[in-house]
């Protein structure tokens, strides 16, 4: 469908895709089987300047915003959403600092972040706090010019990989989650240490990891915003990134129509291929249908965002909810197309119907995302009275 | 200047030549076929056209074709030894010198080369030009091109053949710029038309996909560098008789050297002038199907080869490549185990002899090219062949 | 010092199809490519003023003027300068009349201390245009390069891959070296050198801007014609042989033994 991008962002697009097809998609199917991280993968990424689409040009980036980084997302997670989310998380990391950062802390990190030369990753998630934010248990005490940081944060991406960490600890546990502040925190910090790799279910290629802080000192210029707000850094982050994970499952399931495609046209049986039957080209034309559909629904989103609108908790939410179910609609559908062949590994659909149900999981799970909906929507038609 | 000229009252715009077009140089507006910039003069529309309306324009008046007689052979050596296609060359410059009545010539540098000279003349040659000189026993480039052009301009040959290996298709284009002719490569049927006398040198072209018949009109040598293994080698006939004339080195002002030649151990490499090539693919998983398929090499005396999947995937080095981006070879049998036959590499291998296929896939494209097909699983066919052939 | 690459805009052949009713090629929507050998000869050049912390890589090609694309393209990877030699006069040109066109391009271009060309072009497979532009510039070559060893003092050290292992060759520059796919693998481009490469000026130079006899461009500058082009039959027929694996090895063995 024409979605009238400018020229730069087919630009962008283009390479995405040619990075995907050219050199992602030939390694794809090892990456998932030894779940190494992409190291050759992100430097292709940040050579060809990928890193940068969404930071502005005063940071080293090309000044686009949610809809570049997601159209890059999109492309990469066609061929492996492993790696895409290992790039989609470096920007996870670094959004804190781009929204709430000082213009020091600005000018300190996002350049090696827009150029590729460091990773970052977002730390919110807890052994204990998963959806429930507010139960965060990793504290933050600041000591003279220091803060000084105890806890363990759990299953973060680009864990170990990435140099720069933003990460949520509670400075004031009685306040709950107004007692939670947001911190930037360099590897190589003593006290800061990882926890082994987890082994997963999909996204193999990506690398999660716990972040482990005992007594881990930081300096005090270190906190990003003010003290209390790190409830605040996190959700209006993750507001930002969500079309994101929309973005990676709409690639994921496009990925997946494709290989369905080419299978179901070359594939015979009875004689004729069997995308000639009706029950498959029924099948086709659903995946297709909702892949568009999610796809419209995160560049509507994702456009919103970069017009500048202030509130829009509600509509990245659907993104991200809308396209990771239809994300694993599709695989699952790719997976019965090639019957038997697709529930083995020598072809790309099971994966990707592993890969596709992380998307409905992290980030806020797809329940959560439903109660931002609905409280939205009350919230909103109360108003209106 | 000649070219393709349409006949505007003939063409109906039905856009069949642009179909036809090998270099997609036609257009149809409005209604009618136009040449474009890209258009090479093959000729490949005017025979596709119904209504004749294509024709090559008139040539200018043809210069004079400069005096020139028999069919020479570039005898290629490396350490000494004569190049097999040397021989094959002989074979095919003996038969062109029959249907043209010329004598067939040898041209031969290296050092201590008496008895490879003589060989020469048992395999066919009336007459072989020896320049034996410790600074050619090695080929190289500015040495050769030079003592060749010059003896080309000396003895002006009609027609001059190498082989189209590494030596042969690095001379052959600065030996055909010094003297000022044409040189068309890789070919693979040379046969001299009645009619006209001259050479018509085919080969395979678009990864051969097609193929191009090609003239060198009024350019002396008609030259040309010849695919291996494609002609019948000569027979040898230790009685024959022929004349050798010994060549001065030229004066050259060299700017290169080689430093030094190595070669490399592997034995199953060299494609080139193997019979038997045994070639794996992405099937093959990874590096130990690769020593599967080295035993069967080993089994049929052959050599290994890969598709650029396998070779890309680090399973085995790029020597062993067969396909547009690497090598093309004819061998008498290619078996390709779990090779699926994209394009690309059919174009290396596609004029083997005999090709067997041992793929997975029944539907995969390399079971279009071969003459023996074996759907099912390499690691079991592979073996159970090696048990067989032992 | 300026190294010079020449490319040559093919059409895709991994797109190209045979229809198997006329046996013809199938050209109907295929893109047209950087040679893929080029691909190399320009990594190359750009590895090389890399290493050497100086110097230009222009990038150098006859051709339509749709070939402008692949030249843009060329510099999105990081080239620093594009000319496009673009001439009626210069169409239908074999590989002499290439390499002689090509030549005064490169003389107009001025000093240089290495000219790189991929083995050779994908659509004609000719090989020629490298060794035959070297011998037009009076410049020493070496063909079928699979790494550059080192390039200082005014000499270039290569290896050429020959049929049973390779040569380690040294060349006084000026040069010319033709590359194999073995030598690197090509960068993607940028989007900073996309965005550059959109806004570069590309000249264009014909007949007029060149020094050239245009009896010698072009058709008219071409020993060689064609003067025909067929399509190879393929009435193979595949002979699939049934069974166990053990009864196919069996029946292949017996077939094989026939043969060799």
């Amino acid at each position: 469908m024409e979605y009238f991008l400018t020229e730069e962002q087919q630009m962008i697009k283009e390479l995405a895709a040619r990075i995907a097809d050219e050199r992602i998609k030939p390694v794809a199917a090892e990456l998932d089987e030894k779940g190494e991280f992409p190291w050759d993968l992100m430097k292709v990424l940040a050579e060809s300047d990928l890193f940068g689409v969404w930071l502005p040009e005063e940071y080293g980036g090309l000044g686009g915003g949610v809809l570049e980084q997601v159209l890059v997302v999109e492309e990469l997670s066609r061929a492996c959403s492993g790696v895409a989310v290992s790039y989609a998380a470096s920007g996870l990391g670094s959004y804190p600092i781009l929204l709430f950062g000082s213009e020091e802390q600005k000018q300190k990190y996002l350049p090696d972040v827009a150029s590729g030369a460091k990773l970052a990753a977002f730390g919110l998630t807890e052994a204990n706090a998963g959806s429930d934010a507010g139960a965060i248990e990793t504290t933050a005490v600041l000591d003279g010019d220091h803060y000084v940081l105890n806890g363990t944060k759990q299953w973060i991406t680009n864990g170990g990989e990435a140099e720069i960490y933003t990460v949520i600890a509670m400075t004031d546990k009685s306040k709950g989650s107004r007692g939670a502040s947001a911190f930037i925190v360099e590897k190589g910090t003593p006290g800061f240490s990882f926890g082994k790799k987890e082994d997963k279910m999909g996204i193999r290629a990506s690398a999660t990891r716990e972040l482990i802080f005992e007594d881990c000192r930081i300096p005090k210029e270190n906190l990003l915003g003010r003290e209390g707000m790190g409830f605040i850094v996190a959700m209006r982050t993750l507001d930002m990134t969500r079309p994101g994970i929309g973005a990676q499952a709409v690639g994921i399931a496009q990925g997946a129509l494709d290989v369905a495609l080419a299978y179901a046209r070359e594939r015979k049986q009875f004689g004729q291929p069997i995308a000639s039957f009706q029950a498959v080209g029924h099948m086709l034309a659903d995946m297709a249908t909702e892949i568009e559909a999610a796809r419209a629904l995160v560049y509507a989103v994702a456009r919103t965002i970069d017009s500048g609108a202030k509130d829009f908790s509600k509509e990245s939410a659907m993104a991200k909810v809308f396209a990771s179910d239809v994300a694993m609609r599709v695989t699952t559908d790719a997976v019965q197309i090639l019957g038997g062949y697709g529930y083995m590994k020598e072809y790309p659909v099971e994966k990707m119907m592993r890969d596709a149900k992380i998307t409905q999981i992290y980030e806020g799970t797809n329940q959560i995302q439903r109660n931002v909906i609905s409280l939205e929507l009350i919230k909103q038609a109360a108003r209106k009275r | 200047m000649g070219g393709i000229k349409v006949d505007l009252d003939l063409c109906t715009g039905c856009s069949v030549c642009a179909d036809h077009c090998p270099f997609g140089a036609i257009e149809v507006k409005d209604d009618k076929a136009v040449i474009t910039d890209i258009c090479t003069i093959c000729g490949a529309c005017i025979d596709s056209c119904s209504f004749g309306a294509l024709s090559r324009e008139a040539e200018e008046a043809a210069s004079p074709v400069p005096d020139s007689s028999g069919v020479w052979v570039f005898a290629e050596q490396i350490g000494g030894a004569i190049a097999p296609v040397v021989y094959e060359l002989l074979g095919e410059a003996r038969k062109l010198a029959e249907s043209t009545g010329s004598e067939v010539g040898a041209v031969l540098f290296g050092s201590s080369m008496q008895d490879a000279a003589n060989d020469l003349i048992a395999h066919g040659a009336d007459r072989v030009y020896l320049l034996d000189d410790a600074n050619f026993a090695d080929y190289h480039d500015e040495l050769y091109a030079a003592a060749l052009a010059d003896l080309i301009q000396e003895e002006k040959p009609e027609i001059m053949l190498l082989g189209a290996t590494t030596i042969g298709r690095s001379l052959a284009p600065r030996v055909a710029a010094r003297v000022g002719t044409g040189l068309t490569a890789d070919c693979t049927g040379l046969a001299v038309n009645p009619e006209t006398g001259l050479l018509e040198q085919t080969r395979p072209a678009f990864g051969g996909n097609i193929m191009a018949t090609i003239i060198c009109p009024r350019h002396r040598p008609q030259m040309a560098t010849v695919r291996p293994k494609v002609f019948q080698a000569a027979p040898k006939d230790p009685a024959r008789k022929g004349e050798i004339v010994n060549l001065k080195s030229p004066e050259v002002a060299l700017r290169s050297r080689l430093l030094e030649r190595v070669r490399e151990q592997a034995e199953n490499v060299n494609l080139d002038e193997a019979d038997i090539i045994v070639a794996g693919g992405r099937g093959l998983a990874d590096e130990k199907g690769f020593k599967l398929l080295s035993e069967l090499a080993e089994a049929l005396g052959g050599a290994v080869g890969a598709s650029r999947a396998a070779v890309d995937a680090g399973w085995i080095s790029y020597p062993h490549q067969v396909g547009q981006t690497g090598k093309t070879v004819s061998p008498k049998l290619y078996i390709a185990c779990g090779i699926s036959g994209a394009i690309q590499h059919l174009a290396g291998m596609q004029s083997a002899e005999t090709i067997v296929a041992i793929n997975k896939n029944p539907d995969a494209p390399i079971f279009q090219v071969a003459h023996y097909g074996i759907v099912g699983d390499v690691f079991e066919v592979i073996p159970a062949l090696i048990r067989e052939l032992k | 010092m300026q190294i010079i690459v020449c490319l040559k805009q093919v059409p895709d052949t991994t797109e190209v199809r045979i229809n198997p009713e006329t046996n013809t090629l199938m050209r109907e929507g295929v893109a047209s490519v950087i040679n893929p050998f080029d691909m190399y000869a320009i990594e190359e050049a750009l590895r090389i003023k890399e290493s050497l912390g100086e110097g230009e890589v222009t990038v150098l090609s006859m051709g339509p003027p749709q070939a402008e694309a692949s030249l843009r393209e060329a510099l999105s990877m990081g080239a620093d300068k594009a000319v496009l030699l673009s001439d009626r006069a210069f169409a239908g040109a074999d590989s002499l009349a290439t390499a002689y066109t090509l030549a005064a391009g490169v003389a107009k271009l001025g000093e240089f201390g290495l000219v790189i060309c991929g083995k050779q072009a994908i659509d004609g497979d000719t090989a020629q245009v490298g060794p035959s532009l070297a011998e037009q510039l009076d410049v020493p070559h070496a063909t079928y390069v699979r790494k550059v060893q080192s390039l200082e003092d005014n000499k270039i050290v290569v290896e050429r891959m020959t049929e049973d292992g390779y040569e380690v060759i040294e060349l006084a520059l000026p040069a010319l070296i033709t590359v194999l796919k073995d030598i690197n693998q090509p960068r993607l481009p940028s989007l900073k050198g996309k965005m550059r490469a959109k806004k570069a000026e590309i000249p264009v130079w014909g007949k007029e801007d060149l020094d050239v006899d245009e009896k010698l461009c072009g058709l008219a500058g071409s020993p060689t014609q064609v003067v025909k082009i067929f399509t190879p039959e393929r009435t193979r027929e595949c002979r699939l042989i049934e069974g166990s694996a053990e009864e196919q090895a069996k029946v292949l063995a017996s077939e094989l033994k026939k043969i060799i």
